[in-house]
């Protein structure tokens, strides 16, 4: 039962000791606060306990005093504020070269792709030290995954894309849970997250099953489900052309201007009809039902690679 | 004037005299039965997830049940305990006493809130009985919508049922306190009590409506298929969200404000002064009301909803707390220079202090953006929620019917085991939930029915902490129901406390007041030769 008991979780990612440091401000801040209100109740519990012959005092209020009370905590909740959100930010904003991984969950397990096209379940194996950005979807209902370690955790939605990133610091095998309640077996939507040196992870990933990575799946998919008859460069072809269009914008048939994102192309591929690209005709049947969301990932993924070359 | 036949309790004692009755008197006590039934059950399904959760392996339960019971202790809680409790219970008895009314406005609206409550509680116990819920008391789509195979239609349609009670309790106080107050009872010498009631009848009016169609909308795409919330049918699952912390933020503070009243009233009257800052902690409630409007976003700072939307979420919430620690410093600086004695309501009101107070401070870090990706649906959620729900709301409730217990019943409660039954509840609380703070920090989620072993030594902790703090609530639910025979008799004022209610005999005659009363000082205002004690 005690074995490896603790009071304290490990840090393993860039940001774990900063929100510690945060988290350990307030701790020292409440347990201020507390033990304040605890020592005035105690005090006065003792020096004004009810005495023969001694009346209450005549205390109506005192308006210095509610202001200073209102005041010092205004100032302190505002200044928590600033510091919360300075590091929020520093979470939420993806950097640009982040090793891209795609992340599926579905009652009750996780799936994991790497930039190289290499999969696994339950278990995520990252280098040490690089910026590793995870795009989300669920297959079904509301997951979340959440590192202890890293201070990180982020809801995996159907129908919509989420991205959590990190640095991994400390090689390690840490938990990873599924913080959302989504179900029986939600409890055992548990696995790992192994952080290995950088030239472990690389022969970790040359023992594994090849497989191609999400831009050659990607442009497999783009041929076999036949996207390239009306997608392609041909004047007067049926579609747009994709190439070169990723990360740019859309301009839509009833005059809207749109990014073409992840979230744009999924749109496109479930319900083209949706927001048409203006001068195009609906002809694009939905592709519901028969492309898996991580399909449409490698489809995404190779939509951008089509974008990188265009701009080089 | 102390004739049996005069108390409400007295004259008709059939069960139609009560089923039928008008008396907020006799309303209210049928509440007190209707709520601590439920908080029997609910405190069962609470006992069972503490016992599974003594080992990391699901041994006890199916992971099935497991998810079942804590659905059920939170829905039991939340909607059939502690939203009803305070207002249903103490409010309905007392709000017309206090004022000087002989009833509520709408007496018989007020027969069929309770009705209506109870029908609602009895749909939720069918949809128990029939085989019980599993979405959590949060009811998240798409997994409540489409996903679950428990009676959610059941469980959702009994919650649906008693939101209108609530409306309509509500209602009905605003209409009480606007229109039948005594002569010279202004509104700043209403008691606190009276004020927080007023303004959680607001949040009541104003906020159950939104839940109670979006609990239908989970119902009608449920039944009907029509994509509102599951992103396969076209819907969005993010809005759920919205809807429901529209209305469950603020419901907290339906809980957590009549508490609050209970407390002003309570420390009033055992330091013999004054509350300390009337006006600041009559508005404080009004300020909470308002703002608490405005916070529900801080429940969805990893839901994917927008960066700078949980910016602004953040930062009203931090604003919401100045007025939640405005009260805890007066009702502090009220014990200053006071001639304090501990009889129990006492003893459970300096309880509520330091358990609010940490249940407020661990609130602020749940509003801080960057703290709060961590410890989001872990354990340290549900100690804080537990700190202000039960560390508050519970304490200031048995704090508040001890205090009117002489009131209701005309008998005294046994003094020395109720104030050593207020220390267990004190220190079995602690030991439930403090563990829990560290474990949520340590990343241990909510809701986890298997968890690994390390987390083992806290967890057993916090089950030790919940035998003892169910040790202190049955010691409770024996002696009160005693006391209604053996009792010592209560005078009219065993506390020596000041306010209408006091005035009357204990129990109260069926009309309140034979002449009604007329209101010439301000609240807790004392007479100068009552003040030395000999």
């Amino acid at each position: 039962m005690f074995e490896n008991f603790s009071l304290w979780p490990e840090q393993a990612s860039s940001v774990a000791g900063e929100v510690d440091a945060l988290y350990g401000f307030l701790l020292g801040l409440s347990v201020f606060f507390s033990l304040g209100i605890v020592a005035a109740l105690v005090l006065f519990s003792i020096r004004y306990r009810r005495q023969p012959g001694r009346a209450p005092s005549r205390i109506e209020g005192s308006l210095p005093l509610e202001l200073l009370w209102t005041g010092i905590p205004l100032v302190i909740v505002l200044f928590v504020f600033a510091w919360g959100t300075k590091l929020f930010l520093k979470t939420q904003v993806l950097p640009v070269d982040a090793m891209p991984f795609q992340v599926t969950g579905k009652q009750w397990m996780w799936k994991i792709r790497h930039p190289t096209g290499q999969s696994e379940i339950n278990t995520l194996h990252v280098p040490a030290g690089r910026e590793i950005a995870l795009s989300m979807i669920s297959e079904d209902v509301i997951h979340s995954f959440f590192i202890p370690a890293f201070r990180l955790k982020k809801d995996v939605l159907p129908g919509m894309y989420t991205s959590l990133w990190f640095t991994p610091t400390e090689p390690g095998t840490y938990h990873l849970f599924c913080a959302e309640y989504c179900g029986t077996k939600h409890s055992e939507m548990v696995g790992e997250v192994v952080v290995l040196d950088p030239s472990e992870y690389q022969t970790w990933l040359e023992g594994r099953p090849a497989e191609k990575d999400p831009v050659a799946a990607g442009a497999l998919l783009f041929q076999n489900l036949r996207c390239d008859t009306c997608h392609n460069t041909t004047s007067g072809a049926r579609g747009p052309d994709l190439a070169g269009r990723f990360g740019g914008e859309v301009a839509t048939q009833d005059g809207q201007k749109l990014r073409f994102d992840e979230r744009y192309v999924r749109e496109s591929i479930l319900e083209p009809a949706k927001r048409l690209s203006a001068g195009f005709q609906p002809l694009m049947p939905s592709y519901q039902g028969q492309v898996s969301e991580s399909d449409i990932m490698n489809l995404t993924a190779y939509l951008k690679s089509l974008a990188k070359q265009g701009a080089n | 004037m102390e004739t049996r036949s005069s108390s409400y309790l007295g004259g008709e004692y059939g069960l139609r005299s009560w089923f039928l009755t008008v008396d907020h008197k006799r309303i209210g006590i049928m509440y007190l039965l209707g709520v601590s039934f439920f908080f029997l059950l609910g405190g069962l399904f609470a006992v069972l997830v503490r016992l599974e959760l003594l080992t990391p392996p699901g041994d006890l339960f199916q992971s099935e049940t497991y998810n079942k019971l804590f659905t059920l202790h939170g829905i039991f809680m939340v909607f059939f305990f502690l939203l009803p409790s305070i207002p249903a219970v103490l409010g309905n008895f007392l709000l017309p006493l206090m004022i000087g009314a002989k009833d509520l406005a709408f007496p018989k609206i007020n027969l069929l809130s309770w009705y209506i409550f109870m029908v609602g509680g009895l749909f939720t116990l069918y949809a128990m009985l029939a085989g019980g819920v599993d979405t959590g008391w949060t009811f998240y789509t798409p997994y409540s919508s489409t996903y679950a195979n428990s009676h959610v239609i059941m469980a959702a349609l009994g919650i649906f049922i008693s939101g209108f009670s609530s409306i309509l309790t509500g209602v009905n106080f605003i209409a009480t306190i606007h229109k039948l107050r005594a002569p010279g009872l202004t509104w700043f010498r209403l008691p606190l009590f009276v004020w927080a009631h007023y303004a959680t009848s607001l949040i009541m009016v104003l906020g159950t409506p939104v839940v109670a169609i979006t609990i239908l909308l989970v119902a009608v795409e449920r039944l009907f298929h029509v994509g509102i919330f599951d992103p396969a049918l076209g819907g969005d699952p993010v809005l759920f969200q919205h809807l429901f912390w529209f209305y469950s933020h603020p419901a907290v503070y339906i809980m957590i404000l009549p508490a609050m009243g209970v407390m002003s009233e309570v420390i009033a009257c055992f330091s013999r002064k004054r509350v300390f800052g009337y006006g600041f902690v009559a508005f404080s409630s009004l300020t909470i009301a308002v703002l608490g409007f405005l916070v529900w976003g801080h429940h969805m700072f990893v839901s994917g909803q927008s960066v700078y939307a949980g910016i602004v979420f953040s930062l009203l919430s931090f604003l919401v707390a100045i007025p939640s620690a405005v009260k805890v410093f007066n009702w502090t600086a009220t014990l200053y220079r006071g001639s304090i004695s501990f009889e129990t309501p006492m003893m459970y009101a300096l309880g509520f202090i330091g358990l609010f107070t940490i249940g407020g401070l661990t609130g602020i870090m749940l509003a801080t953006l960057a703290v709060d990706v961590h410890v989001h649906d872990t354990y340290f959620v549900v100690a804080h929620f537990h700190f202000v729900m039960v560390g508050g709301v519970v304490m200031a409730y048995l704090g508040g019917l001890h205090f009117w217990w002489p009131k209701m019943f005309g008998r005294m409660y046994p003094e020395l085991l109720a104030r050593v039954a207020s220390i267990i509840i004190f220190v079995g609380f602690n030991l439930t939930f403090l563990p829990q703070f560290v474990l949520g920090y340590l990343g241990m989620p909510r809701r986890y029915h298997v968890y690994p072993d390390e987390f083992q030594v806290l967890n057993v902790l916090s089950t030790a902490g919940a035998s003892i703090l169910g040790l202190g609530f049955l010691m409770t639910a024996a002696y009160l129901p005693w006391s209604l025979k053996y009792g010592k008799k209560a005078g009219a004022n065993p506390f020596d406390a000041v306010g209408l209610e006091w005035d009357t005999p204990s129990p109260p005659p069926a009309h309140n007041f034979d002449t009604p009363p007329v209101v010439t000082h301000e609240a807790y205002e004392r007479k100068e030769e009552e003040l030395v004690h000999v």
